[in-house]
């Protein structure tokens, strides 16, 4: 049976997914909408409900509520024709230890309908694109953590399939197979592919997400591009450190006065956040500080990140809160095993 | 940025989801095709670890050496009596045993990401399963040559002739790989590889014995002497008997035939639902 697509421009539509292990609500109610052709960023501490979130899209996990569509086609009841139109690269190599990276690509290849010539030829093209074909013969035992991911990616890529989820695409990976990986998601792009990636990096998200979804314990608690993100924190903030811890107090007041905001204090080193808004405002807060006699060791102006755009959406760090939920994480991982 | 060359791929434009040809179904022509190359990814392992070969290399000569003369002189008199009954008996044990194996490596396999990304891929929900049985009729085969082998070498003249013991091969081998569905199940279900291991053996160790594959079932007491008649296994060694002693097919044969089937209709759809489920 072929089932005709209606013209739709979105890649991915969720509402309301929910996924439930136990008494843990892994996913809790996740609304995501993906435009073809962009790069679209789940950002979130580990044990957020990123990968659950992911394994439902691409039919790995069935929902346990809410639907989902990809471009057009529910998961839940059309899965074969989802997966013909997703490659997924999960976070944890998804290739086969003890055949070679050939031999991987070949019967990846032939699963997906092609012939032995065909799959050789594209197994030998992504091999030499992803700078493997001298080891393409080695069993994948002896590969780097870097080669089995730019593999993975490959075998993703076989059946050049219109929507790519990459989970966790660099987490482990050095600086600069993790540069050459963000290179190789920005070419896919271009080719017309829509990419979904998780991240647990800020500034992954930042570098190549169109849109972002902030995600936390199961929840989406932001979405928008990343200025939309850092605007709502204030377009820069004012970094101050004082001099003298007993003046934080004074100072917070004259920011609340002066700038009309509150600043975030941290502890460890008498030095305060505040969001900045207009910076001719900060010449009026530094006269009010020298008239109240509070000297600053250091100023800085930042602009925002997006740690701060996690603190002041989740009111904690997003460190912290990957500890925090480090206990529900390893209970999916064991459901998942 | 940095001076490293980025990977290059400029690959052709994607094709857009609106404009593929797309079906939910999987025909049975691309389930046999997913099958086969599931078990090509099956037979390559094999060539890449010929250890976990050793099974059903070394295990045939040790059990069918031990057996012979442990039994051959108390229950037939001498050895060279005791091998037309013993080498089918044995035959029959050992394929079955093997099987085992299959359900232990598929729950190790399935643990694997590898796994992952075959239930993403648009093939048949079963090839990934019966891809790995099926790769799995090598092993019983070489299980099964190696024993006729040995007890050729002990002394065996089946007097059905090279057909006969080829026919009681393949026989074996089809039983043992329907009856693999049913170690797969466990695989599937099971938590760790080992436990697959140990439910197994307990299913297995009473069924090969307590049947008439080493001794006469008359000479077994009342209760276990019903048992070992009505046990599956009994009849399948007795066809294997038949065939390779006599050349005769006869109603065992039909019956471990039907036997199979049994199991393959009921454990296959079994351990392809349990397998969904379990993603």
């Amino acid at each position: 049976m072929t089932t005709s697509t209606s013209p739709s421009t979105l890649a991915v539509r969720a509402e309301s997914l929910v996924k439930v292990f136990g008494d843990n609500r892994a996913v809790d109610g996740v609304d995501l909408a993906v435009d073809a052709g962009t790069v679209y960023g789940v950002l979130g501490p580990n044990g957020a409900g990123k990968t659950t979130t992911i394994n439902m899209l691409a039919t790995l996990m069935r929902p346990d509520a809410g639907r989902a569509e990809i471009f057009g086609h529910d998961v839940s009841r059309e899965p074969n024709v989802v997966r013909q139109l997703i490659g997924v690269t999960g976070q944890f190599a998804s290739v086969d230890e003890t055949l070679s990276a050939t031999e991987n690509l070949m019967i990846f290849g032939r699963l997906l309908g092609l012939t032995c010539n065909e799959a050789k030829r594209k197994a030998g093209d992504l091999l030499e694109r992803f700078s493997l074909t001298d080891a393409a013969r080695r069993p994948l035992k002896k590969f780097s953590g870097g080669m089995r991911r730019r593999l993975d990616l490959a075998a993703s890529l076989l059946a050049q399939p219109p929507l790519i989820f990459l989970d966790e695409p660099t987490t482990g990976l050095d600086p600069r197979t993790r540069g050459q990986m963000w290179d190789t998601i920005r070419e896919l792009v271009a080719t017309g592919s829509t990419v979904l990636l998780t991240t647990q990096y800020l500034d992954e998200a930042d570098q190549l997400a169109d849109r972002i979804a902030v995600i936390d314990h199961g929840r989406v608690v932001a979405e928008g591009t990343a200025d939309d993100l850092k605007a709502s924190v204030g377009t820069s903030s004012l970094i101050l450190r004082m001099s003298d811890p007993a003046d934080v107090d004074d100072a917070l007041r004259a920011i609340a006065q002066v700038l009309g905001v509150r600043g975030t204090l941290s502890p460890e080193a008498a030095r305060i956040t505040a969001p900045m808004s207009d910076p001719d405002r900060v010449t009026d807060l530094l006269i009010t500080l020298r008239e109240a006699g509070i000297h600053l060791t250091e100023m800085s102006v930042q602009k925002p990140t997006l740690d701060e755009v996690f603190l002041t959406i989740t009111g904690r760090p997003a460190d912290a809160a990957a500890t925090d939920s480090a206990s529900a994480d390893a209970a999916s991982e064991e459901v998942r095993a | 940025m940095s001076a490293i060359a980025p990977t290059r791929i400029d690959l052709t434009p994607i094709t857009p989801a609106s404009e593929r040809r797309l079906s939910n179904r999987t025909s049975l022509r691309q389930t046999v095709e997913n099958t086969l190359t599931m078990a090509y990814r099956g037979l390559v392992k094999i060539r890449r670890t010929p250890e976990q070969l050793v099974d059903v290399t070394v295990q045939p000569i040790i059990f069918t050496l031990m057996f012979a003369y442990i039994f051959g002189g108390a229950i037939a008199g001498n050895v060279e009596s005791y091998l037309p009954a013993l080498i089918p008996g044995i035959l029959v044990q050992t394929v079955i045993t093997t099987s085992v194996v299959t359900g232990t490596q598929l729950r190790e396999d399935m643990d694997k990401g590898v796994f992952d990304r075959f239930r993403s891929l648009p093939i048949a929900r079963i090839a990934p399963l019966s891809g790995a049985l099926l790769a799995d009729t090598l092993r019983y085969a070489i299980a099964t040559s190696i024993t006729f082998v040995v007890g050729f070498l002990m002394g065996y003249h089946p007097a059905g002739g090279f057909g006969a013991v080829l026919a009681a091969g393949l026989l074996v081998i089809a039983c043992s790989w329907a009856i693999s569905w049913i170690f797969a199940f466990f695989g599937v279900i099971a938590r760790t590889a080992s436990s697959v291991q140990g439910i197994s053996m307990l299913i297995l160790f009473p069924l090969t014995f307590l049947s008439n594959a080493y001794v006469p079932i008359d000479s077994l007491p009342a209760p276990l002497a019903w048992f070992a008649s009505v046990n599956p296994i009994s009849h399948l060694v007795t066809a294997v008997r038949d065939l390779a002693n006599a050349g005769v097919i006869a109603g065992d044969f039909w019956a471990s035939l039907l036997g199979a089937a049994v199991i393959v209709l009921v454990f296959a759809p079994l351990t392809v639902r349990a397998y969904m489920r379990k993603a």
